[in-house]
């Protein structure tokens, strides 16, 4: 029935104690998930003091810093520090969402970074995202068009592109996708939230000839309705989008032309 | 899940797996039939709290003489089906979202299923009697 018993390596141990150089006054302890496949042990959190005079203001910037002054072995996914890759996605202080936009400063006491929820972990704060990347495939996420290509762009008008305002910025971090506890439970079927939005912002696209075909395709008690509207998604979503409504919009739209 | 044993021995795409059997194409029914019932039991269920309330203290004859009443016969009948209907369906979601393994999901869907109809059958007898056999 419901699994009681942990799966191997899910305890997570303590881990090592890195202290801060002489002389630092302004220190802030942060607590990072560890795993290494290699080693066959279970998971541990390692402490790190970083000095937040010489840091700067985002938890990524104390990652950084971390990496390269007193563990090179910590590893994790960044890129772009500004919040539009959608790499740096953890689960920081229990809250999904992007090292490099969230200031030190708004974490009260010690800074716990977690890998992303519910998801397979490759390495320290690497999870293994191939799932949602195929569902995301799966969605077919371009542009379906049967009218013969024009020699310029498909227009829209201001009206139709502005329907698709609070989708296309979703950068794919997978915040949302890995805080919904019906994908936890479900995540082999259902397709989650990030995904949901995304199937919805090729359903809303007035250039897409293809939506009774995508309305088919999630037309499904377990590929849409495993949503029960908890709303993790929207309030942990990092570029303040609101996938829920995405949902929601796609069920009226299944209503709609029955 | 990356190098489990049960991984190593699944070789296919993981987007053939998420693909799987295709969509059913009939996930809307029931979603909209759990929020047609609610919508209907929100008043049947208000109308019979407030009955319930109104009959404190009364005994069991004036009791099954209220329920005898052709309009209070009916709308039990109809909150006792949209009750049992609404029930099973939201129970048949839960063990859905649940219970993972395939034996108990199907006995535990069924068990939902059967006493949803026997119990809200006999409830509806019982209905029944009281107003037409007194």
């Amino acid at each position: 029935m419901v699994e009681f018993s942990l799966p191997a390596n899910s305890k997570v141990v303590e881990g090592k104690y890195v202290k801060a150089p002489e002389g630092a006054t302004n220190i802030r302890k942060f607590k990072i998930y560890r795993f290494d496949p290699d080693t066959g042990e279970n998971p541990r959190l390692d402490t790190f003091e970083v000095d937040l005079d010489k840091c700067g203001p985002m938890i990524l910037d104390a990652m950084v810093k971390i990496k390269n002054e007193m563990d090179s072995t910590l590893t994790f996914r960044r890129s772009c520090r500004e919040g539009v890759c959608g790499s740096c996605s953890f689960n920081i202080d229990g809250t999904n969402t992007l090292a490099c936009t969230k200031p030190i400063s708004e974490i009260r006491g010690d800074v716990k970074i977690y890998p992303l929820p519910h998801m397979p972990v490759i390495k320290d704060l690497v999870p293994d995202l191939s799932v949602p990347y195929a569902q995301y495939a799966s969605i077919e996420p371009w542009l379906k068009s049967d009218t013969p290509a024009p020699t310029a762009e498909r227009l829209q008008s201001v009206e139709e592109r502005e329907r698709l305002d609070g989708m296309w910025e979703c950068i794919l971090c997978f915040c949302c996708q890995t805080s919904c506890p019906s994908y936890w439970w479900n995540g082999d079927r259902y397709l989650g939230p990030a995904i949901l939005l995304q199937a919805y912002r090729w359903i809303a696209d007035s250039r897409d000839e293809a939506k009774g075909e995508r309305l088919d395709n999630l037309d499904d008690p377990f590929r849409l309705y495993r949503c029960h509207t908890i709303m993790n998604c929207t309030n942990t979503c990092p570029k303040h989008l609101n996938p829920g409504k995405a949902i929601g919009e796609i069920k009226h739209l299944l209503l709609k032309r029955r | 899940m990356i190098n489990t044993p049960q991984e190593q021995r699944i070789l296919q795409s993981k987007l053939g797996r998420v693909r799987g059997l295709g969509s059913t194409r009939e996930g809307v029914h029931h979603w909209w039939a759990q929020r047609m019932s609610a919508v209907a039991l929100l008043p049947l269920a208000l109308w019979f709290v407030f009955s319930v309330i109104s009959l404190t203290g009364s005994d069991y004859a004036s009791f099954t003489a209220w329920a005898g009443e052709f309009g209070n016969s009916v709308f039990l009948v109809l909150l006792v089906v949209t009750m049992f209907h609404h029930a099973q369906l939201g129970l048949q979601v839960v063990i859905e979202d649940y219970v993972h393994s395939e034996i108990w999901k199907v006995g535990l869907l069924l068990f939902v299923k059967y006493g949803s109809v026997v119990f809200g059958f006999s409830a509806i007898f019982a209905i029944l009697k009281i107003s037409i056999a007194g």
